[in-house]
């Protein structure tokens, strides 16, 4: 088959993150290509440079073996090249027409569109693919799948080649995802190159013949499906042994101080029990979309459950409300920092004491003097970067902001602190620095979950790692044998690995 | 493909009766006559000719700067400068005519969208280019341009005897017995149609308030389409001008005062999503015939002056409320079909 798109030594490099480092990629006409790695891989940095939206730092992309670059999405397009962002890319209040035809609407000589051409050309287009949905429908009147669908119709529609599918059948149910197959394999006879990404290894060995793996920006291997084990997969996917630092230390485990019996919420989560030790970093690691921010939502009462209970030291948390569990002791420091964690026109100061107003006022008004000493003192703690405590939160670095979020929740004075993804799009050395911290923590006899989706954060940080997969707890592992094969091969659910707790 | 061409979980299957009903544009319509057979059951001579043409003479004013607020709209953008810049432009080609009587009155029209059009691209690029809040930015020039038509006219008025006979005649003169104020209106909203429906400018305005991100993805510019539908607002609010100044033969300072929210309520009242991305000519034109019916009416039957602002603002507000509970009907539908946000 021919080489349709080729990447050599790309490179992409953000301040302090190599997100590419040197991959290369051959993908080729007739061929479906499975991109593989865990989260942070540089799985999506990839699709952002082959759709033009980020540019590299160094490499070269290649189109039919000339070399390209791309300055806008439009120039990825014009060479072939369509992804498929599910919801992000569709105009729910316009037609299937419009949303296939919008930016290169089909006109007549008068310069007026030509409606009909562009709704014969889709019936035409969704024929090609047995699809019978009305071109006139509305969007917003599509299933999950439907769309998925349009979106494929849409790449054909420009007479793409490579064809990038990003987590396809994520939302889809088992039939839907069966179509998706069919859909795939037609494109495939048909010369198109696919893309496929996803994390779960059935679809891989079901659609995939090539593949390449991607571990920390850099390549890992590539080859053809045929001539590998899921085993093999994900020996490249978890990599050899850790090479970065996180705290030596030695845990002081103590009593039990949060105990979770038979959770369960419906369609999310399902039967989690596990208990939390004084001084002990739980990890909790899963596939994005495996239930664990729920569940921590649920935990600390800001989401409903349908059943089970939460007991913190000695009291069920039943009131489903967050100030329940902050007066049990229970910090919660969510994955969104933006939308959840910070409030961002305030300054440091104002949202460092905002979940401990009470502890800084006095006669019911906030005391400037102890809210400006307590800021100070974790700030210098975190060591904060920022020119003034006064300054908005807005201002600072996405790793700083991370800073006042903890800061906000260590001002509660809690016992137990649940930090989910707290490391997510921060800097290498500030990282590292939350790190050192959450280790300090749990040694000074906080109790902590630490929910990650980056396997060696998680393998690095915790005395204990649960495993969740599709709402439930699969697997739980000790500090000693929680192997990063063993971990990712029970979230992927590719090797048996259970043990009991 | 079993499952794809068996439409029964999704919105579009429905009765022609629940897509008739989904038609906002038809449900008002329905709403319209219905308003007016009662009106005219209560006050036959609400169903005259005479009166039927003085509020279509009343409404075209409405619709058409409604058409300009609903190309603005689509972006996800407001344009609350247009009756300020109604009265700056009116006053201007107004004062041009006073001084020079001789000039065309093409040459003024010419002039009155090209003025109109300059206000609205200052909008518009400070808006697209400066990202400055669509509120905020015509907050502040609905005052400046009022403002300038202070400036210009040094607080007086331009009335009918300092305007030439071709100046005050241009919105009336008849033909085919309806006015030219009607036939100019016709005209615009047929072109506003067109562009907003046939080419491919008018798409890349609901592409872009339906989803900017998608629209850049597919090499449309939100910089450019905000830009066109703010000139499109701007120019229109400038004819307006010359024709609501030659119509009441005065140009004054206060002219059109707080019209700029009229046309916001009939474009909400026709359907347009003040979101942006969704509203279609034909429900524009019913929102303004609505609103123009029912101020009418009010006075007709003999509301009470004090009453008519009420019981318009309550028009108004059930119809936001609708649009609003309509809205997210099509949300929760989104959900149903297993959309997250």
């Amino acid at each position: 088959m021919a080489e349709v798109v080729r990447l050599d030594d790309a490179r992409k490099f953000f301040p302090g993150v190599k997100a590419l480092d040197g991959v290369t990629m051959s993908i080729r006409s007739g061929e479906v290509h499975a991109l593989i790695g865990e989260n942070g891989a540089g799985k999506s940095t990839l699709v952002k440079v082959l759709t033009g939206v980020h540019s590299l730092t160094s490499g070269t992309v290649y189109v039919d073996g000339s070399s390209v670059s791309f300055r806008s999405p439009h120039d990825s397009q014009a060479a072939g090249i369509a992804a498929i962002h599910q919801e992000a890319s569709m105009f729910p209040n316009l037609t299937i027409v419009e949303n296939i035809f919008m930016g290169h609407h089909l006109r007549k000589p008068s310069g007026l569109l030509d409606w009909t051409t562009m709704k014969t050309r889709t019936s035409e287009l969704c024929g090609r693919l047995s699809l019978k949905i009305p071109p006139d429908t509305l969007v917003r009147d599509l299933s999950v799948a439907q769309r998925h669908q349009i979106e494929i119709v849409k790449a054909l529609s420009i007479d793409a080649r490579v064809i990038i599918m990003d987590e396809p059948t994520a939302s889809l149910s088992l039939k839907e995802i069966k179509e998706l197959y069919e859909l795939v394999r037609k494109l495939r006879e048909a010369g198109t190159a696919i893309v496929f990404i996803s994390h779960k290894f059935e679809e891989i060995f079901e659609i995939a013949d090539t593949y390449t793996v991607l571990r920390d920006g850099r390549f890992v291997g590539d080859g053809r499906v045929a001539d590998v084990t899921t085993d093999d997969l994900v020996r490249m996917m978890a990599g050899a042994a850790l090479d970065r630092l996180f705290p030596e230390r030695t845990p002081n485990i103590g009593d039990i101080s949060l105990r979770v019996q038979s959770l369960r919420q419906a369609g999310v989560f399902e039967d989690i029990s596990f208990e939390l030790h004084k001084g002990e970093v739980l990890g909790f690691f899963g596939l994005v979309g495996a239930g664990r921010s729920e569940l921590m939502q649920s935990i600390f009462g800001v989401r409903g459950r349908d059943g089970g209970s939460v007991i913190a030291g000695a009291v069920e948390l039943k009131a489903l409300r967050p100030q329940q569990a902050m007066k049990e002791g229970i910090a919660f420091v969510p994955e969104d920092r933006q939308e959840q964690g910070v409030v961002l026109d305030m300054s440091i100061v104002e949202n460092t004491t905002l979940a401990s107003l009470k502890a800084v006022s006095r006669f019911g008004f906030p005391n400037r003097r102890t809210e400006l000493s307590t800021t100070a003192r974790l700030a210098k703690r975190f060591s904060l970067r920022a020119s003034s405590l006064l300054q908005v939160v807005a201002a600072l670095s996405g790793g700083n902001q991370q800073k006042v979020v903890l800061s906000k929740w260590l001002a509660t004075d809690p016992r137990i602190l649940i930090l989910d993804e707290p490391t997510r799009g921060i800097d290498v050395g500030t990282k590292a620095a939350v790190h050192s911290f959450i280790g300090e923590l749990a040694d000074q006899g906080y109790a902590i979950i630490l929910v990650s989706s980056e396997l060696h954060e998680v393998l690095g940080m915790s005395d204990r790692v649960l495993v969740m997969k599709e709402g439930r707890l699969v697997a739980e592992f000790d500090r000693d044998n929680a192997e990063a094969e063993q971990v990712l091969g029970a979230a992927i659910g590719a090797t048996t690995a259970q043990r009991g707790a | 493909m079993e499952g794809i061409s068996n439409m029964k979980h999704s919105g579009f299957q429905g009765t022609l009766l629940h897509r008739i009903i989904a038609r906002r544009e038809i449900t008002l319509l329905v709403i319209i006559v219905l308003l007016v057979a009662a009106v005219g059951i209560r006050a036959p001579r609400f169903l005259q000719p005479g009166r039927q043409l003085s509020i279509l003479n009343d409404t075209i004013i409405l619709l058409m700067l409604t058409l300009g607020q609903l190309a603005v709209i689509l972006t996800a953008g407001i344009d609350l400068s247009v009756a300020s810049n109604l009265a700056f432009t009116g006053m201007a080609v107004a004062m041009w005519n006073m001084m020079m009587p001789g000039v065309p009155m093409i040459v003024l029209v010419g002039a009155s969208i090209l003025i109109g059009a300059s206000l609205g691209a200052f909008n518009g690029v400070m808006v697209a280019v400066g990202k400055v809040p669509p509120i905020i930015m015509t907050l502040g020039t609905m005052s400046v341009y009022r403002g300038m038509v202070f400036l210009i006219s040094g607080g007086a008025w331009v009335s009918a005897h300092q305007m030439s006979p071709a100046f005050r005649g241009f919105a009336r003169f008849s033909f085919l017995g309806l006015p030219s104020l009607v036939w100019i209106g016709v005209l615009t909203t047929g072109l506003v149609y067109l562009f907003l429906n046939h080419t491919k400018g008018g798409r890349e305005l609901y592409a872009v308030g339906d989803n900017e991100t998608a629209a850049g993805f597919v090499g449309v510019s939100a910089t450019r389409a905000k830009i066109k539908a703010f000139v499109l607002s701007g120019a229109i609010a400038g004819l307006t001008g010359l024709l609501w100044v030659s119509r009441y033969a005065s140009a004054q300072n206060d002219t059109a005062i707080g019209f700029e929210l009229e046309t916001v309520a009939a474009a909400v009242i026709g359907g347009v999503s003040i979101m942006g991305g969704s509203g279609s000519v034909p429900g524009v034109v019913l929102g303004a015939v609505f609103l123009g019916i029912v101020k009418n009416a009010l006075t007709v039957i003999g509301v009470s002056p004090f009453w008519q602002m009420a019981i318009q603002g309550g028009v108004i507000l059930i119809a936001i409320v609708a649009n609003t509970l309509m809205d997210r009907r099509n949300q929760a539908r989104l959900s149903m079909n297993g959309v997250s946000a």
